[in-house]
């Protein structure tokens, strides 16, 4: 029986999250079938289409997707979900927030972020903030699978599948998109990006975090912080790196200011090289740390945006 | 309204779990368990909403063995009005969880369910999303903010790209996120006053939901372990081994 993977994209843009989403399902069973629901997104189906590995993409383009609300999508996707072996996700905000409400209205267990498929039922996914890993099966008859990206390469483009208009289910019309408060930056996106440099509590401000962004943009890096940081209003909820917030993996991860809280390594322990940059050489950080620095970051990160500064191109 | 909230005992976010050498799980013999954080912000949310005068009784609810009436101790001396514990010694997965709260549910007529948006065990996020579901109620997951006006419920979510509000109808199903309060600290008096609060005893059986798990774990590992690097003693040092070591930069 084929696969359903469930595109994610904001109307305008395939997100890359999309690409490794397709080679965890391709793991599953070689019928993957793409659905790409949303509103006016017909350009974002004929990107999908040209994924290795999609055989159909079914484009769902209906006002009621526009905000992808978890009623109107589960109501769509559990429509779907009885021709298909397994039904996957990415798993961030969106994902998270619709999936569940597929798997429940079809009577299965979900199988949350999944790092490897061992086989059609069987997977591996973190527990307790990624200190142990679990390898789970499933009896179920449909698999309902959020995916963490990070650990899954991204399939190739090139391709060339069908695009299959499929027809909306019915709005439940107990729910309504009032408004978004999206955070604007140019930076790449945090679980995108090749470098992120991260701020913690040591930054004391908002304001401070300014050292960090002239850093960042010296190297073409996203910017993440951790939850002291972001609860203590320095920097937007959407920077929060860690078992409760953002999971990446980029190739290298600098953490400023960050003790290093298990819930923060959650997020952030697979990056390839990690640096830290801390005036405490006690913190739990610099146990992960590929190489760490003590010092004092306002010291350290104005002398570092320097030294990039006078780096000749790679 | 009616406000339940779904607490879960787990062990303590500040324990530093260790996997059985055999594989079969982790253990969790004379660990620190707590009520899930997520949950204590649930709780707090429904006091607060009770003091607005928006809720008029506040049930706490948790689904484990006989020790997770500590945890609907703790909630009653936060300030929710009593307790359901639901027996079980099976872990439940959120599926059942969901099947056993929408039977509650149908006994208790709510017209909010708060829960955590995910346990710090499991690390599921689903249990709210699938009540919403079987309930066919609207769910506002991961909230930072509520905003209750004429029968409808404004939630502040925390989303990928930042925020996004949402407005439902009523009965609704909210899940917190770190962002939507800070929990209060049980007061001494009030720790004495919970423990005259009732708290009911029921069963899966009783409320005829099926607790077999569809999930079977196979084996539970510790994950890689990270090699230790070095320390660096300048900036120039760090940005030249980024540079030369690891042609990062
Ligand atoms: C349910 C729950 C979920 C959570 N989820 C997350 C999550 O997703 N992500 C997350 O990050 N956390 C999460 N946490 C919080 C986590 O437990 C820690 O509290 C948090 O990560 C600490 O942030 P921090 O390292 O910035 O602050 P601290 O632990 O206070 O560390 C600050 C560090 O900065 C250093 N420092 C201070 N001044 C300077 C200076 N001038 N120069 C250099 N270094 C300096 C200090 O030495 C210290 O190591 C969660 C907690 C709970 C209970
Ligand atoms: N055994 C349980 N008893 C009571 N509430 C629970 C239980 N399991 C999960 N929940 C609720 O569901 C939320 C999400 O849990 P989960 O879906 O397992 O990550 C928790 O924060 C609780 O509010």
């Amino acid at each position: 029986m084929p696969v359903l993977a469930i595109a994610d994209h904001d109307n305008k843009d395939l997100k890359p999250g999309t690409l490794s989403l397709v080679t965890a399902a391709g793991k599953i069973d070689k019928d993957v079938h793409l659905l790409v629901a949303g509103s006016d997104c017909r350009s974002v189906a004929e990107t999908a289409a040209t994924i290795e590995g999609v055989a159909k993409v079914l484009l769902a383009d209906a006002a009621q997707y526009r905000n992808f609300l978890a009623e109107p999508m589960a109501a769509l996707v559990g429509g779907l979900a009885k021709d298909y072996a397994a039904v996957l996700a990415v798993a961030n905000t969106t994902g998270k927030n619709y999936l569940p409400r597929v798997a429940a209205l079809a009577d299965v267990s979900q199988i949350s972020d999944i790092v490897e498929v061992v086989s059609a039922d069987t997977f591996v996914r973190p527990i307790y903030a990624g200190n142990a890993m679990a390898t789970v099966q499933s009896s179920d008859k449909l698999k309902v699978i959020t995916v963490r990206t990070t650990t899954f390469a991204k399939a190739a483009t090139g391709g060339k599948a069908p695009v299959e208009t499929v027809a909306g289910a019915a709005d439940p019309g107990i729910s309504r998109h009032v408004a978004d408060e999206l955070s604007k930056s140019e930076r790449p996106e945090l679980t995108a990006a090749r470098i992120v440099v991260s701020g913690g509590r040591g930054m004391q401000s908002g304001d401070n975090f300014k050292l960090i962004y002239a850093v960042a943009d010296k190297i073409g890096a996203a910017v993440g912080a951790s939850r002291a940081a972001v609860d203590a209003g320095f920097v937007p909820n959407d920077y929060q790196v860690g078992q409760t917030g953002k999971v990446v993996a980029p190739e290298l991860y600098i953490a400023v200011g960050i003790s290093g809280a298990i819930q923060h390594l959650a997020g952030m322990k697979d990056s390839k090289v990690i640096v830290a940059i801390n005036k405490d050489e006690e913190a739990p950080i610099f146990q992960v740390a590929d190489y760490g620095l003590v010092a004092d970051l306002f010291k350290a990160l104005p002398e570092l945006e320097q030294e990039l500064a006078k780096l000749p191109p790679a | 309204m009616k406000i339940m909230v779904p607490i879960k005992r787990v062990v303590d976010y500040n324990v530093k779990i260790r996997v059985k050498a055999d594989g079969t799980g982790v253990d969790l013999n004379n660990v620190k368990m707590s009520m899930n954080p997520f949950d204590e912000i649930a709780v707090e949310e429904a006091i607060r909403l009770k003091e607005a005068g928006s809720a008029t009784e506040i049930v706490a609810v948790s689904i484990g063995p006989q020790q997770a009436q500590e945890t609907i101790r703790t909630a009653l001396a936060m300030g929710a009005d009593r307790g359901i514990l639901i027996k079980t010694d099976t872990d439940a997965e959120p599926l059942t969880v969901a099947k056993l709260l929408k039977a509650l549910c149908a006994e208790e007529k709510p017209g909010l369910v708060i829960l955590g948006k995910q346990a710090i065990d499991n690390d599921c996020n689903q249990t709210g999303q699938m009540l919403a579901a079987l309930l066919q109620w609207p769910q506002g997951t991961f909230a930072s903010k509520l905003a209750l006006s004429s029968g409808k419920l404004a939630v502040t979510r925390e989303v990928d790209g930042g925020l996004q509000t949402v407005e439902l109808n009523l009965p609704a199903i909210v899940t917190t996120d770190l962002r939507l309060n800070e929990p209060r600290y049980a007061s001494l008096p009030n720790i004495m006053k919970a423990k005259k609060k009732p708290i009911d005893e029921k069963t899966p059986e009783a409320l005829g939901i099926d607790t077999a798990p569809r999930l079977k774990t196979l084996k539970v590992v510790e994950p890689p372990k990270r090699q230790s690097g070095v320390k660096v003693k300048t900036v120039g040092e760090l940005v030249d081994k980024l540079r030369n070591e690891v042609g990062i930069i």
